[in-house]
């Protein structure tokens, strides 16, 4: 008894060894069935990659049939019997026009180089929206202003008679000491920040700002309305 | 012998322009140099009062520039030193008598001459003070430790660099030791914090100064006055040289006798 199941192996074995061929592809593996009746060929390939069931598994499969013609049937059944043991028919290839209409309604390939999709690497969308600003280098000196429209950023000191208004905010990087004037045209929303903010005077839109007096030597700060209130923050470096 | 035009402005009146150009002058002729002073504040002349050469005025700046003398002949003399020069100005006119340009020219006559023109700026920032800044090689701001005087040397500083004469160079003038020393008046570091400028010169209050001046005899002329020697050390930089700044503590002040008398184990 055993020994005639030995021998059925070995001839399955055998069988096998014409009947199916396989070897890796781009896109998974493809296994090239030879010809004989369907159940024959089913059995083996089955067979075939319950054996190499490690192989296989989670797999990709491309089968060959040839001209061989695969009814939808046929086919369905070894996608599903396939696919419960973890492998994934996703292309049926073939010679003949029947199989591969019959695979397509299947929602199966038919060929098998199909291009990789491009990976399209759409570049994030980094820029952000920003507004114009003017920016000058330099202190600005006693009886000399900058005027504009929009914001105005300050590389410099604003020295005591200096003088910036500014439709926008007002940034001085440096010692803000003379007269600040943000939010020019009405503008509420318009800030005011300064590395030393000790200006001669304050203004934002239509208010006249008085700081209230600070201790030391003084950190960067940032003011602005609120509900018509002044809130005057030190730049606190850990938040934000 | 190309002169280099030095311009002395501040903006600010009475902080020691008239003082500083006689000084400097004088310092810079004792030291061999040939030199022309030339009086900018036309209508409010002193530079002629603090050189003590008032009596000797007979041709002024506006004569020259108007055509009614040669430059040598409003050239004075001084009799103290024969290489040191006055052109004053006029007392009768004002300052639209002359023009920027009149000052390029008379200064570029001038310059195949001497060693150095001094020009003395008048206060503000109009039209003497343009006169004097067009023809300058060098400015020199003065003010004192004060925030309204710091406050107008900002201005002119900021005009002299609109103007493409700059960078000026400081001069502190009339610092208190002692009342720095209190809290009571603007370091030399407040004020150069501010400015941002270099300074070329440190000098101390000094009731000498105002005796000179009453006298026409400028301190410079003192090698034992404090502001003296300062003018000379200014001098010594505007020709290039390196001198440390002086030690304007009070050595003899009233604290440190106190201090010393007090130091365990006597004097």
């Amino acid at each position: 008894m055993q020994h005639r199941v030995l021998c059925n192996r070995r001839m399955m074995a055998m069988a096998n060894e014409s009947l199916i061929q396989m070897k890796g592809v781009r896109d998974g593996l493809l296994v090239t069935v030879g010809d004989g009746d369907w159940p024959t060929v089913q059995t083996a390939l089955l067979a075939y990659i319950s054996e190499k069931s490690g192989f296989f598994k989670g797999a990709r499969l491309t089968l060959e049939v040839g001209n061989r013609i695969l009814r939808a049937a046929e086919m369905g059944y070894l996608r599903d019997v396939l696919s419960d043991q973890g492998v994934v028919l996703w292309a049926v290839l073939s010679s003949s026009p029947v199989t591969e209409q019959t695979a397509q309604t299947l929602g199966l390939a038919t060929r098998m180089n199909t291009p990789r999709p491009e990976r399209v690497v759409r570049a994030v969308e980094n820029a952000l929206e920003g507004e114009n600003a003017v920016l000058v280098q330099r202190t600005i000196r006693s009886g000399f202003r900058v005027v504009s429209k929009g914001h105005v950023v300050v590389v410099g000191d604003v020295n005591p008679g200096g003088e910036v208004s500014a439709g926008g905010c007002v940034v001085v990087w440096g010692r803000a000491r003379g007269t600040l004037i943000a939010g020019a045209d009405g503008n509420e929303q318009a800030i005011v920040c300064a590395l030393e903010l000790m200006p001669t005077q304050l203004r934002i839109a239509d208010m006249v700002v008085t700081l209230p007096q600070r201790k030391g030597k003084l950190q960067p700060e940032m003011v602005r309305l609120q509900n018509g209130r002044v809130i005057l923050e030190a730049w606190n470096f850990k938040e934000k | 012998m190309a002169a280099t035009v030095v311009t002395v402005s501040s903006g600010k009146g009475g902080v020691g322009k008239t003082t500083t150009t006689a000084n400097l002058a004088v310092a810079l002729a004792l030291g061999g140099q040939k030199v022309v002073c030339i009086d900018g504040d036309i209508g409010l002349r002193n530079l002629d009062v603090v050189l003590g050469l008032e009596n000797r005025i007979v041709y002024d700046l506006v004569d020259v520039v108007e055509g009614r003398c040669r430059l040598r002949q409003a050239m004075i003399r001084d009799k103290r030193l024969p290489d040191l020069f006055l052109i004053p100005a006029a007392q009768t006119r004002d300052k639209s008598a002359v023009s920027p340009s009149d000052m390029v020219r008379l200064c570029d006559e001038l310059r195949g001459e001497v060693d150095w023109i001094l020009i003395d700026s008048p206060a503000g920032i109009e039209r003497g003070f343009r006169n004097a800044l067009a023809p300058a090689d060098v400015v020199l701001v003065v003010t004192n430790p004060e925030v309204s005087a710091v406050r107008d040397a900002d201005r002119v500083i900021g005009l002299v660099e609109a103007e493409e004469k700059g960078p000026a160079r400081l001069i502190l003038n009339r610092l208190n030791p002692a009342m720095v020393k209190r809290g009571d008046m603007l370091t030399a570091d407040d004020v150069l914090e501010l400015l941002a400028v270099e300074l070329i010169g440190i000098v101390p209050e000094d009731e000498n100064v105002i005796v000179s001046t009453n006298r026409g005899q400028p301190v410079a002329f003192d090698p034992k006055a404090k502001a003296g020697m300062a003018f000379q050390n200014i001098a010594r930089r505007l020709k290039g040289e390196q001198v440390a700044f002086l030690d304007l503590e009070e050595k003899d002040g009233f604290l440190h006798r106190l201090s010393r008398w007090m130091r365990p184990g006597g004097n």
